[in-house]
This record gives structure tokens, C-alpha cells and sequence, in this order.
């Protein structure tokens, strides 16, 4: 492919964990943080990287970025090794932690912009060009000349975003960029990501436990369980790969024995109301037919699935079937 | 780039006012308390370790004023390093196409640039007001001569201190608490560093190790400079040595971190 900007070929990684067993003793276990992992990243694609905790999502990113390097497997971005050409890959790509920062704690925002147009050597138009943007996207205008220890949380990963973004990566990497933020905070945080997406063609991989962001942002997402990944594709057919259901939530006009219905599994039953899940991909037009045969309906509406029972019915599975 | 960064490592410093103020008042009261001390031991033993009364009181001084600046009691700004390695902040640092090394030293440089304006000036001021101190003596050229000398061993010792102190901070990636090698190297500094007592007053042998290991280059031997012990071959001689230590020290400190970066994982998943 031509216009692959990440590659990842059957690429693993062990560590080797020493723990404690009897007063002097150490037993040595290989883990595997990451398992076989395959997958490609096209030039300006915004992908959903999700899984659990430990899944292996940090060392997926910091193969990609060249400071760990895998122990077997291939793995390119833009062409290059990461671990190899780690500076020169450094300039071209971002990274944002949203529990780390790279801004200068006491010391006024303007001051680890003024930094990162050094380190990365931005001329001085596209630096200015590109702060001023940030600047107005970001709305950080009155916070340029704060120390970076008096910023809110929101206010501060606003700052790293765009700290991340002045010397014009293709690619950025995000992980968990909106943990701890307010709705709002996390709103502006998502719609500059998509201008920078849209606008640059900046290539985008994500990590996150907020769906939403997922929902919002990206158009594929991958799902890494236990250093393997389980799922590669659109949100919709997640809901496929998790076998997920939809409710139909029936209101009846008196109180009844709980509902026997083919095709339907009864969820809960409160007086005249009850709650029958039946697999996403069937239609639910035959349902409320037989239904309203049956029975005397005040009121009938279908839910459908939320993205969060989903994937948590997959990270489930995953961990059976390990 | 690294010159953007010394700026502002010495600005950031500069935030902390009343850190300074409570270090100036602390070093120029230990140098009251020291300077006591030495007065009553040359007393009774004048010319002790071949320092004169006055030559003892300056060594004092330089030592209360060098304290902050070459950073013998704590880990300067690598005390930044220490805690982001700790936490785990590393990683995000080691994404940036910079040389740590470099980076973390035009970081300490402005640190102790900012200190030797806040803290070393008054402390010396101070004591040169109380005692009578020593100032380079001799021709014009050779007081110019002792003063330039002077400057060029401060900045190396400067440079070995922070390639020491760069080691100790790297420990935290096998150690992640890493006070105990920094008491160690507290202890190691003040005492075979000659920060206590000059190392010529030590019993031959451990005058013999003292020389032998890095610490003097970081205070003993430029305060001599200064005090002009060497004559123009010895501080050439000097001057040598506390290179060789920054550029072995140094290396040391490159192959450990290649070694370290890759224990970068472990902190923070």
C-alpha cells in the first residue's frame, strides 16, 4: 500500500517480570505485552485504539514512536524504523499524554511554545502561523502568559495539544487525551482534533476509555485485548463482532405475566413494564407485530445498543477465551 | 536551541524567591558558624593543611557560595529529572528529538547561573564584610591571569558535578526512590569533594583517595585555583584534570543512559 503511514507486522513484545517468591528467591516470567499484532494506518486516517487496562495499547504506542523497540516482528512509520531514526521520526510526529506533560511547570505557556519552535526548528512563519491558529481553536489567548502550574487540568491539556502541533506532525498520537475533563473541556478538545484531521490530513491514532471520543472522532477503531487485536474495522460492526442486542422496551395497558416472544429474551420486567433484547442484526418490525397481536400496548420504543456494553462484552470474551 | 533552554532553566529558578532568600540566609549563617570553627583550629595550628588564616576564611566562603551553585547538597535541576523518571514523565521527554544529556545540562547551567547572581553573591559579600578574605594576589596579569583560571575551573567543576549528579539521577531507573544514593553522594561531595575540611588537612591515605576520585574536581580544585596554591603549570595541571573527569564522566553517563532508556517502560504503562 501507498499511502500506509503505519506499518505493524506480527510485532511482539516481552518483558521479563522478577517477582518475589520466599525471602531470596526470584522466579522470572516472561509476559507478553504485546502479541502478534497486525495492523496498517493509512495517511490521514483517525483510528480508535481501545482496549482495557494492560492491553498493551502504551507499548503499541511507544514501539511506534521508537522508544521501545519490539522484540520481534516489523514495524515502520512513514517507512522508517522508529527505533533506529527515532530523532528524525521525533520531528514528524506528536505525541500527547493526558496524564503527562511536556510543558515547563513554572514557566508561562508562551515559554514552552517559544521552546518547541527550537527543538523542532519551525520557521518563524509557520510558527507563527500555526500558534496563532492554535491560539484561536483552542481558545488559549489569555493563557499564554500564565505559568503552566496555575492552568487548570483542561486549560493545561489544551496547552500539550498544542505544544504538540506547532512543528506540523503527520501523525500524532493520543493517548487518553480527554481523561479527567469536563464536558466542555472535552468537546473543544474533540472538535480540534477533527479540524486538525480534516484541515492538515494529520494522521491520528487514538487511545482512550471515553467512547464518545471514539464516536465522535473516529471512522475505525481497533479494538487490543491481551496484546492481540480482536477487532479492526467501522463502529458499526462492532456491534456485529459483539453480537450485541437491542431492547424493546414494551409499556402495557395492565400488568402481565412476563412475556414469551421467539426471538426475544425477556431483561427485566416492573408492572406493565418490560424489557426484551432481541440480536441487533434482526428487524424489529415482525416483533411489534406479534406483539400488539397479543397484547394491549400503551406504548412500545426500541434502545438501541450502547458502544460501552459492547466493547465490554468483548474485552469479556477476550478474557475467557485466554 | 540548548542556549533557549539555559534561559529558561535560569527564569524558572528565578520564580522561587523565597526559596533563594532562606538558602542565602541559611549559607551565610553556616559560613559564621564554619568561619568560627576554622579561627579557633588555625589558632591553635596556624598554616593547617598549608592554608594560611586568610586562605582558610575565603575557603569557607567560596564554600558557603558554591554550595547552591555547584549544587553539593542537593541534585540541582536534576532534581527535575529524578522525579520525572520516578513518575514516569520521561517517556514524554524522550519523544522530542533532543539529547537528554545536553538538554538536562544547559538546564543545570541555568540553574546555577541564576544561583551564582542569588545565592552565591551575598553569602560571599557578606562574609568578605566580617572576615578578612583573600583576593587574588600578585602582577596585573597574574591576578587576571587567577581570575580567568578561576572562571574556566568553576564551569568544570560545574560540568563534573553535573555529570555525577546525572548518574545519581539516572539510579532512579533501576531504583525509583533514589535518596539513599543521593545521601551517598551528599556525603561523598562534602567530604572527599574537600567541602568540609580541605582535603590536604586528611590523613595521607585518605588524602590519597580523595585525589583520586572525582569529587575534588568539583570544589577543592577550583577553590585552590582561586586561592592560587597551583603555580601556572599546576593549574594547567588542574584545569586538565577536572576535563578529563567531565569528558570520562560524561561518557559514563551516555553508555548508562542508552542502558536506561530502555527501562523506560516500567513507570506508568
Amino acid at each position: 500500500m501507498d499511502d500506509a503511514l503505519i506499518e505493524v507486522e506480527g510485532v511482539t513484545k516481552s518483558f521479563v517480570v522478577r517477582r518475589r517468591a520466599g525471602r531470596f528467591r526470584r522466579t522470572r516470567t516472561v509476559v507478553d505485552a504485546v502479541a502478534g499484532l497486525d495492523f496498517t494506518v493509512r495517511r490521514g486516517e483517525m483510528v480508535g485504539y481501545i482496549g482495557p487496562n494492560g492491553a498493551g495499547k502504551s507499548t503499541t504506542i511507544k514501539m511506534l514512536t521508537g522508544i521501545l523497540l519490539p522484540s520481534s516482528g516489523r514495524l515502520r512509520v512513514a517507512g522508517a524504523d522508529p527505533v533506529r531514526d527515532r530523532v528524525r521520526l521525533a520531528q514528524r510526529m506528536g505525541v500527547v499524554f493526558g496524564q503527562r506533560t511536556t510543558l515547563w511547570w513554572d514557566l508561562p505557556l508562551r515559554d514552552s511554545y517559544e521552546l518547541a519552535r527550537r527543538i523542532y526548528r519551525i520557521p518563524d512563519a509557520t510558527y507563527t502561523r500555526n500558534l496563532a491558529r492554535c491560539v484561536e481553536l483552542l481558545e488559549l489567548e489569555d493563557l499564554l502568559d500564565v505559568p503552566v502550574r496555575q492552568l487548570s487540568l483542561g486549560q493545561r491539556m489544551r496547552g500539550d495539544i498544542a505544544a504538540a502541533l506547532l512543528h506540523e506532525p503527520e501523525v500524532l498520537y493520543l493517548d487518553e487525551p480527554t481523561i479527567g475533563l469536563d464536558v466542555v473541556s472535552k468537546r473543544r478538545v474533540r472538535e480540534f482534533l477533527a479540524r486538525v484531521n480534516a484541515e492538515r490530513g494529520t494522521t491520528v491514532l487514538l487511545t482512550t476509555h471515553d467512547l464518545t471520543d471514539i464516536e465522535q472522532l473516529c471512522s475505525r477503531v481497533m479494538v487490543i485485548d491481551h496484546g492481540r487485536v480482536v477487532y479492526d474495522g467501522g463502529l458499526d460492526g462492532l456491534h456485529e463482532q459483539g453480537r450485541s442486542e437491542r431492547t424493546l422496551v414494551v409499556d402495557l395497558e395492565r400488568e402481565q405475566p412476563p412475556i414469551e416472544l421467539p426471538g426475544t429474551r425477556l431483561v427485566r420486567c416492573e408492572g406493565t413494564r418490560q424489557w426484551l433484547a432481541f440480536p441487533a442484526s434482526a428487524s424489529a418490525a415482525p416483533l411489534v407485530a406479534a406483539l400488539a397481536g397479543r397484547y394491549a400496548l400503551r406504548d412500545l420504543s426500541v434502545r438501541e445498543p450502547e458502544i460501552e456494553d459492547v466493547i465490554a462484552r468483548m474485552y469479556g470474551e477476550a478474557v475467557v477465551a485466554v | 536551541m540548548y542556549t533557549a533552554v539555559c534561559v529558561r532553566s535560569f527564569r524558572r529558578y528565578a520564580t522561587y524567591r523565597a526559596a533563594t532568600g532562606a538558602r542565602v540566609i541559611t549559607n551565610t549563617v553556616f559560613g559564621f558558624i564554619i568561619s568560627y570553627t576554622y579561627l579557633a583550629l588555625w589558632q591553635v595550628r596556624p598554616h593547617l593543611g598549608g592554608y594560611d588564616l586568610s586562605s582558610a576564611l575565603t575557603y569557607v566562603w567560596i564554600g558557603q557560595g558554591l554550595l547552591s551553585v555547584a549544587a553539593l547538597n542537593d541534585l540541582g535541576a536534576l532534581t527535575d529529572l529524578q522525579t520525572r523518571i520516578s513518575n514516569g514523565d520521561v517517556a514524554v521527554d524522550l519523544y522530542r528529538p533532543v539529547d537528554q544529556q545536553a538538554w538536562w545540562l544547559a538546564c543545570d547551567l541555568g540553574r546555577a547561573g541564576y544561583q551564582l547572581v542569588a545565592n552565591a553573591a551575598i553569602p560571599m559579600l557578606v562574609g568578605a564584610l566580617a572576615f578578612h578574605l583573600r583576593v587574588p594576589q600578585g602582577s596585573g596579569w597574574a591576578v587576571a591571569a587567577c581570575w580567568s583560571a578561576s572562571a574556566l575551573a568553576l564551569v568544570l567543576a560545574l560540568v563534573v558535578g553535573y555529570a555525577i549528579r546525572y548518574l545519581v539521577a539516572l539510579t532512579a531507573f533501576w531504583l525509583l526512590d533514589v535518596r539513599g544514593v543521593q545521601l551517598v553522594y551528599f556525603l561523598a561531595c562534602s567530604f572527599f569533594g574537600g567541602f568540609f575540611l580541605p582535603v590536604t588537612l586528611f590523613p595521607p591515605v585518605l588524602e590519597a583517595i580523595a585525589r583520586a576520585l572525582p569529587f575534588v574536581a568539583v570544589f577543592q580544585v577550583p577553590a585552590d585555583v582561586f586561592l592560587q596554591r597551583y603555580d601556572a603549570a599546576g593549574t594547567l595541571a588542574a584545569l586538565g584534570l577536572q576535563l578529563v573527569w567531565a569528558v570520562v564522566l560524561l561518557g559514563i553517563g551516555r553508555l548508562v543512559q542508552g542502558r536506561a532508556v530502555l527501562k523506560v517502560v516500567v513507570q506508568g504503562g
